[in-house]
């Protein structure tokens, strides 16, 4: 059996201009990973491949890591910088991503782009000071991306601030290796508590709270309250929208109470 | 397109369909050892090496796979023999099936890590599935593997 | 013994591990005829017009085959012995469809895009009926699913189309509602067992192609070669002198493939067209339109006295046939006996049931073939009813299970088949040992909200189909002296052709490599209803055992011969025939190489065997999980089994199925679930939404025997492929029920299933 979908034409993009241009087109698609794309059956024109634009590095400055749109989630798991930071969260909502093959074939750009309800990796870099990096829109939060209509643009870079924030993150599953029931990041830096649910099972959303860098239980609960009031969660094959909530409400207790009793970005 | 690519260090030329996945080019030419398990990249059975990296042959494009290294079992019988040696001691490849896809990534994990853990060799292992042995007996057969290759 | 009881390696090892092209699709390369198919969108409709002008016009399209060309001799896809039990009630194109997925067309081309494109080529106009999806509302149902005429069942088993029953039957030992009123304490529940899919790694698939001789040659992954042969043969009227199947190392089939499946297209195609042809199921398609195990919903009634003395037991299983009737009458069978027997002292049974037709995929076979939904439900409401008496679970088993002391006795439950060897009792004892139940029952809290507890469960199967299978064994002695085992019994991975061959070398006392075995071929092999029912080891085994004492003979007297010494006086050691009271001797090669020349005799030998008993593997299987006391998940920390399942001929190769069997009954117990929509479209058709187990799920498996004697098996055997499968749910709902005093009583047990009962006990 051949890949579901079909490729007319193959084009490794030899800029961005160039890539930009192509996308423009309804049939044409950028390639990722194809690791969610083979399981559609698109009729696509052009594929644009942006293999040689060397997209596909981890770099750090002072202030932030820049990481390329065709990064690998494996790129992610075992890059030494990141794996310090945020209590080494990045790491963690990879990990249970079906197995090391698949992390090296899907790209952070693919994943990213897509906005996918159940993905891990959005759930977590929500909960950090995240923006992406578009060809033609250039630099936007992340949080605002994942409101913008998809459109035909061009994902170059994911950018994440080292801003010394606390982080915690919790997901259940079924088994090991499936998509989560739910997924839970919670993170602090100063008097701000951000916290984001996904899986639930629409695509992640973030709620930021300014409260103070201790919580006390009362405030725990308003958190828990303001988030049961603002982000709407639902049902399908792997959790009634009640369980979700309960889960929601043990998840970002835990989480706060990792990062209370000192969860920190550097070791 | 023209692709040109070397499996187990053999060079290979090819003008190849640009939506053939890997995974159906490869067993086009002979190497038989890898098998399709799913359509949804979950199953780990069509394991290969690129450049090294353990991926998935069915979710990787034959066109991608232009310029760089393919490795498959074929190309590693000694590891095949040493490795599938310890699991057949253990019975442990049953119908063996995923077989060849387990030994390609106990060959990467090997190459990437060192002196792995009990859970750090079932989470490097976790993305290839069996259904006939329930894991455990592959885990001793594994152990038992990286143990030899510390006493030599 | 000294080949048997031994962990040797499975003479297939090396070829698997160094990815050798052994299986279906690798050793049918060839250019051959892709064979796909449309399939029904809707679960139950009616083909009205079928147009597939457009579709054929496109390049490399070979045919397009409608209900119109197919053959109209209903048949059945269960691969069982003749009589079938099965009802005959499909076609291979039927203009009835019964579910989602049921065939509307084959196309068969040479290029996969323009098949694809065929495929939405086909214009068909449905006429859509109204489906019957629930099959708890089938029987009597107004909706039905096969009114047709030539609907048969070629045995008795209570099947009425004009009923939705594909089979029901009720049957009393004692007297039940007499015994229930002795009993002090009585639990009454429904259980429901989900449906399950196999996933063996290797997804179904064919070849087929005419030979020099103008016969159709099956090349398939089956268990059951034999049964193909007839399954063909009747669904496309030819005579099975016509056919020849072929059966090549195959990547698993845990029951999936005791029925035909993939068989019958690509058989049509080339038949049309005389090409050959192949067709691979997608995972996808596996899943759809499988042959997994059925829907089961059991409800209980179990009473004892107030010390725990059970004293009667009445079951009733509705079991969901879905689409057609594959292995319906006979699964649910097990439902009751394989799980009542196990309480052999109860003074009485009663078992009822009913299989019933429904617009959902069709059953089949899977390890455990009924037995697994009976004994779930059996052994939840004897741990309830231990709770109800506030007794140790393991205890009110000992009182009340089968037992080494009732080896001699009748069992009724049990078509009054006698104990030969039983070792149940040493099995629960050593479960309990090994994970220190007395210090670990119920539970323990570990840390901040999380519980660890312990739970149980037992159970029992059989070894063949008693009275029904056959396997027969042919043995050649060839150049220089070695064997050639030929059996019809199909090795999926298993292991039989290793171990089958380890009783060969025992008996002709040789090295295990002096045994030549082969895979399955129905033109060569001789026959064997194929590996199914926990039959290989014990009768196929069974029939090599009398196949090479016959073989040992004709050496024997062959070697007599050449001495010129009378046959009493001659012995053979496995190397050589000689004389006991001279020094005369002559070596088996030698024996071997005259054997082929001249005057002398080419030496073969062959045996069958059947069995008039089923003799019951035992099994204890004890859990230990950890329990979120807030979400509910549900970790297995250590799973514990013993095993009696007679002299163990490879122990390497016994344990691999335990551990694989439990890990299997583990998904199903917390994950794996067939589900569908209100359409009737399966919803977890792949393994992204169908979970098995990886190796991340299960902490541990510890695996050990307590091997009682069975004086009927080969060298003491009896079986052990599908018991393994069979403790794992109940164990695991007991578990949880020790940490959360919540039963789930409904497959699979999921943490939001724990919650949602934990939070009803609160509100109590």
């Amino acid at each position: 059996m051949k890949l579901l979908f079909t490729i007319d034409q193959y084009v490794i993009a030899e800029s961005l201009e160039e890539a930009y241009e192509l996308n423009q087109s309804r049939r044409n698609v950028i390639l990722g990973g194809i690791m969610w794309l083979k399981m559609g059956k698109k009729r696509i024109g052009k594929a644009i491949d942006l293999s040689a634009l060397d997209l596909h590095k981890i770099e750090e400055d002072e202030d932030c890591f820049y990481i390329g749109a065709m990064c690998t989630l494996r790129d992610l798991e075992v890059h030494p910088g990141l794996k310090k930071y945020f209590n080494g969260i990045i790491e963690k909502s990879v990990e249970s991503i079906v197995g090391v093959q698949f992390r090296n074939g899907a790209t952070v750009g693919g994943t990213v782009f897509s906005r996918f309800g159940f993905s891990d990796v959005l759930t977590v870099l929500l909960a950090l000071d995240t923006y992406v990096e578009l060809y033609k829109g250039g630099i936007v939060s992340l949080s605002d991306f994942m409101d913008m209509p998809r459109d035909n643009d061009i994902l170059v870079k994911i950018i994440i601030k080292k801003d010394n924030r606390k982080a915690a993150y919790v997901n259940q599953r079924k088994s090991a290796t499936d998509l989560p029931i739910l997924a839970c990041a919670v993170s602090n830096v100063g008097n701000t508590w951000n916290i984001v649910l996904g899986s639930r099972p629409a695509k992640a959303q973030l709620i930021s709270l300014r409260l103070s860098e201790s919580l006390n239980e009362e405030q725990i609960n308003e958190i828990i309250n303001v988030v049961e009031d603002k982000i709407v969660l639902g049902s399908n094959d792997r959790g009634s929208k009640e369980y979700r909530s309960i889960l929601a409400d043990v998840f970002i207790r835990r989480n706060i109470e990792e990062i209370l009793l000192g969860g920190n970005h550097e070791d | 397109m023209k692709i040109k690519l070397w499996i187990n260090e053999k060079e290979f030329t090819d003008d190849v369909s640009p939506d053939i996945a890997l995974l159906e080019w490869l067993r086009s030419k002979g190497f038989y050892s890898i098998k399709r398990g799913c359509e949804t990249s979950n199953c780990g059975l069509c394991t290969v090496l690129l450049d090294g990296k353990p991926v998935l042959s069915c979710s990787t494009l034959a066109i991608r796979a232009n310029g760089k290294y393919v490795t498959t079992l074929e190309g590693v019988e000694k590891d095949a023999l040493e490795i599938g040696g310890f699991m057949a001691d253990e019975g442990s490849e049953q119908c063996g099936f995923c077989s060849p896809g387990f030994i390609m990534n106990v060959i990467a994990m090997k190459n990437e890590l060192t002196n792995p853990t009990e859970e750090e060799i079932k989470k490097y292992l976790v993305g290839n599935l069996c259904r006939c042995t329930g894991y455990v007996g592959q885990l001793r057969a594994i152990k038992n593997y990286l143990k030899s290759t510390k006493e030599v | 013994m000294k080949v048997v009881n031994k962990s040797v390696r499975k003479k297939d090892a090396m070829s698997l591990v160094t990815g050798k092209p052994v299986y279906t699709d690798d050793i049918t390369t060839g250019s051959s005829l892709i064979v796909k198919l449309l399939r029904s969108r809707h679960a139950h409709a009616i083909v009205e017009e079928i147009n597939t002008e457009r579709a054929l016009k496109l390049p490399g399209i070979e045919c397009i085959l409608t209900y119109k060309d197919a053959p109209q001799s209903r048949f059945t896809n269960a691969g069982q012995s003749f009589p079938e039990p099965s009802p005959y009630d499909r076609l291979i194109l039927d203009k009835r469809l019964r579910c989602v997925g049921d065939p509307v067309a084959i196309v068969a081309g040479w290029d996969e895009k323009n098949i694809d494109k065929a495929l939405r080529f086909i214009k068909v106009k449905y006429q859509v009926l109204e489906p019957l999806l629930d099959f708890t509302k089938s029987k009597d149902n107004e909706v039905l699913i096969h009114p047709e005429e030539d609907f048969k069942s070629l045995v008795d088993i209570g099947a009425d189309n004009n009923r939705n029953l594909c089979s029901s039957e009720n049957s009393e030992y004692g007297d039940v509602e007499e015994q229930f009123k002795n009993c002090t304490h009585i639990i009454e529940e429904t259980y429901h067992t989900q449906a399950n899919s196999q996933t063996m790694m290797e997804t179904f698939r064919t070849h087929t192609s005419f030979d020099a001789y103008g016969r159709l040659n099956v090349i398939s992954s089956t268990q059951v070669p034999f049964h193909v042969r007839r399954i063909v043969s009747n669904a496309l009227e030819i005579p099975k002198s016509k056919i020849r199947v072929i059966k090549p190392r195959i990547g698993g089939g845990f029951g999936a493939k005791q029925s035909v499946v993939s068989e019958l297209y690509p058989a049509l195609v080339t038949m049309k067209t005389g090409k050959p042809a192949k067709m691979i199921y997608t995972r996808k398609e596996s899943f759809t339109n499988g042959s997994p195990r059925h829907e089961a919903q059991i409800t209980i009634r179990l009473g004892s006295d107030d010390d725990g003395n059970i004293k009667a037991i009445h079951m009733y299983s509705l079991w969901n046939a879905g689409a057609y009737g594959d292995h319906g009458p006979t699964t649910v069978g097990l439902s009751g006996h394989k799980a009542m027997t196990i309480y052999n002292k109860v003074n009485a049974f009663k078992f009822d049931f009913d299989v019933v037709y429904s617009n959902t995929m069709w059953g089949g076979a899977y390890r455990g073939y009924g037995a697994t939904q009976g004994i779930f439900a059996l052994e939840c409401a004897v741990n309830e009813l231990a709770t109800k008496l506030n007794m140790d679970p393991t205890e009110l088993r000992m009182k009340n299970m089968l037992t080494h002391e009732q080896v001699g006795n009748k069992m009724p439950a049990y078509y009054n088949e006698v104990l030969n060897s039983c070792h149940l009792d040493k099995c629960l004892i050593k479960a309990k040992e090994m994970i220190d139940w007395d210090n670990k029952y119920p539970y323990r809290e570990v840390g901040k909200d999380k519980i660890r507890s312990v739970g149980c469960a037992v159970a029992m199967q059989g070894s063949g189909i008693s009275n029904v299978d056959v396997g027969a064994v042919e043995i050649r002695l060839n150049d220089d002296g070695f064997y050639t085992l030929m059996i019809g019994a199909t090795d999926m991975g298993t292991g039989c052709d290793t171990i089958l061959s380890q009783m060969a070398a025992d008996i002709l006392e040789c090295d295990l490599e002096n045994i030549v075995v082969h895979g399955v071929d129905t033109d060569l092999s001789p026959y064997d209803t194929g590996s199914y029912a926990s039959s290989t080891t014990y009768i196929t085994g069974m029939a090599v055992v009398k196949t090479c004492k016959s073989m040992r003979e004709k050496i024997l007297s062959e070697g007599a011969r050449l001495l010129k010494i009378p046959v009493e006086k001659v012995e053979f050691d496995g190397k050589n025939v000689f004389s006991l009271e001279d020094d005369k001797s002559i070596s088996l090669k030698d024996i071997a190489n005259f054997s082929l020349v001249g005057e002398n005799n080419y030496i073969t030998a062959s045996e069958s065997h059947y069995s008039p008993t089923s003799p019951p593997p035992f099994m204890a299987g004890v859990v230990e999980v950890e329990v979120d006391k807030l979400t509910g998940k549900v970790d297995i920390i250590d799973y514990v089994a013993v095993v009696d399942c007679g002299t163990v001929i490879n122990p390497n190769l016994s344990r691999i199925q335990v551990e694989g069997g439990i890990m299997q009954g583990i998904g199903m117990a917390l994950y794996e679930d067939v589900t569908h929509d209100k359409k009737g479209r399966l919803t977890s058709s792949s393994f992204l939404q169908y979970k098995i187990p990886s190796r991340l799920d299960v902490k541990d498996i510890r695996v050990e025997f307590e091997s009682s004697y069975e004086p009927t098996g080969p060298f003491g055997a009896k079986s052990i492929g599908e018991i393994v499968i069979n403790t794992p749910s109940p164990a695991i709902a007991h578990a949880v029920y020790n940490a959360t005093q919540v039963n789930i009583r409904q497959l699979p047990i999921t943490s939001e299933k724990i919650v949602m009962g934990m939070l009803e006990n609160k509100k109590k």
